[in-house]
């Protein structure tokens, strides 16, 4: 999967889950701080990421996962 | 009242406080009630027959609560047949009396898979759905032996204790999505569970009693309704008793 792939399917999801609209997701926004999710959005989205794309995302590495990059950069590495 | 449209999921629901509760919600109005049931395919089938009678869409489905693997199938073949999952009422239980060093590791790990993992299974798999929905109401059917211990009852007032436990953690996790998350504490009820107590060991817990008498299923019910709907919007994480005065 190509990393504009996975970047509007990621895209998607966080549209879908936070009820945002795409052009507001840029890279570099923090879920919490400008997507204005919290703990309970995270979880989801974590969640729903996983399904999406077959992943497990472990507690540890998804606490790492602040902004729409690290989202996106953990799929593209993980992603098999 | 504010069941139409609802679609409710009652563990435990072939007999008992469980079948009680069913029969509340279709006659609150609630369009689909769901049972679950561990085995007893006529007393679920007989449940079944009294709800549509009510008017609800009613359906029963075989699985064992402390199977975790089945209730997260369940919840998920609900939501995927009804489109949702409004209410879920943990009501299935189950007891193995005897006192603490007579009790097997078995009978322990079951009264605590059935009465405390299962529950916590149904709600970690209702709870998506809810979020989604921004709504819901689970509420737990607990016991007053969790509030006061009970001899021969080790592993059920444990489970039962922490079954309040888990209440009031996910009547805080779940607040933000408009989710409450309550449960009832049961007094001494005339049900199954209870029928099998001697005539002087019942007299004797009577004598506890300020009401003088044994509850009734139907009573719990009404508990669990009032908590399940638009009369308790401002209530989470409570416990509400519905013992007649054993335990205040």
């Amino acid at each position: 999967m190509s990393t504009s792939v996975i970047e509007t399917k990621v895209k998607g999801i966080i549209a879908d889950q936070l009820g945002v609209g795409e052009d507001e997701i840029k890279p570099e926004s923090s879920f919490i701080e400008d997507l204005g999710a919290d703990s309970l959005d995270i979880v989801e989205l974590v969640m729903a990421m996983e399904e999406e794309f077959e992943v497990e995302i472990p507690d540890e590495e998804a606490e790492n996962i602040k902004t729409v990059g690290d989202a996106i950069n953990y799929i593209t590495t993980h992603k098999k | 009242m504010s069941f139409k449209d609802k679609v409710v999921l009652v563990t435990g629901g072939s007999r008992g406080i469980g079948r009680a509760c069913a029969v509340a919600f279709a006659k609150a109005g609630a369009s689909t009630v769901i049972i679950s049931y561990a085995g007893n395919e006529a007393a679920a089938q007989e449940t079944v027959a009294l709800l549509t009678a009510e008017g609800a869409k009613a359906e029963a489905i075989r699985f064992d609560v402390a199977d975790t693997d089945a209730c997260t199938s369940a919840v998920e073949g609900i939501v995927k047949a009804h489109g949702r999952l409004d209410v879920l009422v943990n009501n299935a239980g189950t007891a193995v009396d005897g006192l603490v060093m007579r009790v097997k590791d078995e009978d322990w790990d079951k009264q605590l898979d059935t009465n405390l993992r299962g529950p916590f299974a149904l709600i970690r798999a209702a709870c998506r759905p809810m979020m989604k929905q921004r709504g819901g109401a689970i509420v737990n059917v607990t016991s007053v032996v969790g509030d006061m211990g009970n001899p021969g009852q080790s592993a059920y007032s444990a489970a039962k204790a922490g079954l309040i436990g888990l209440t009031k953690t996910v009547a805080k996790e779940l607040s933000s999505r408009g989710i409450r998350v309550n449960a009832v504490s049961p007094g001494f009820i005339s049900t199954d569970m209870t029928a099998h107590l001697n005539d002087d060991l019942r007299q004797k817990m009577i004598g506890g009693i300020p009401l003088g008498r044994l509850g009734t299923p139907e009573e719990v019910a009404q508990a669990v309704v009032f908590l399940s709907g638009d009369a308790s919007t401002y209530i989470t994480g409570e416990v509400l008793k519905v013992n007649g005065g054993m335990y205040m």
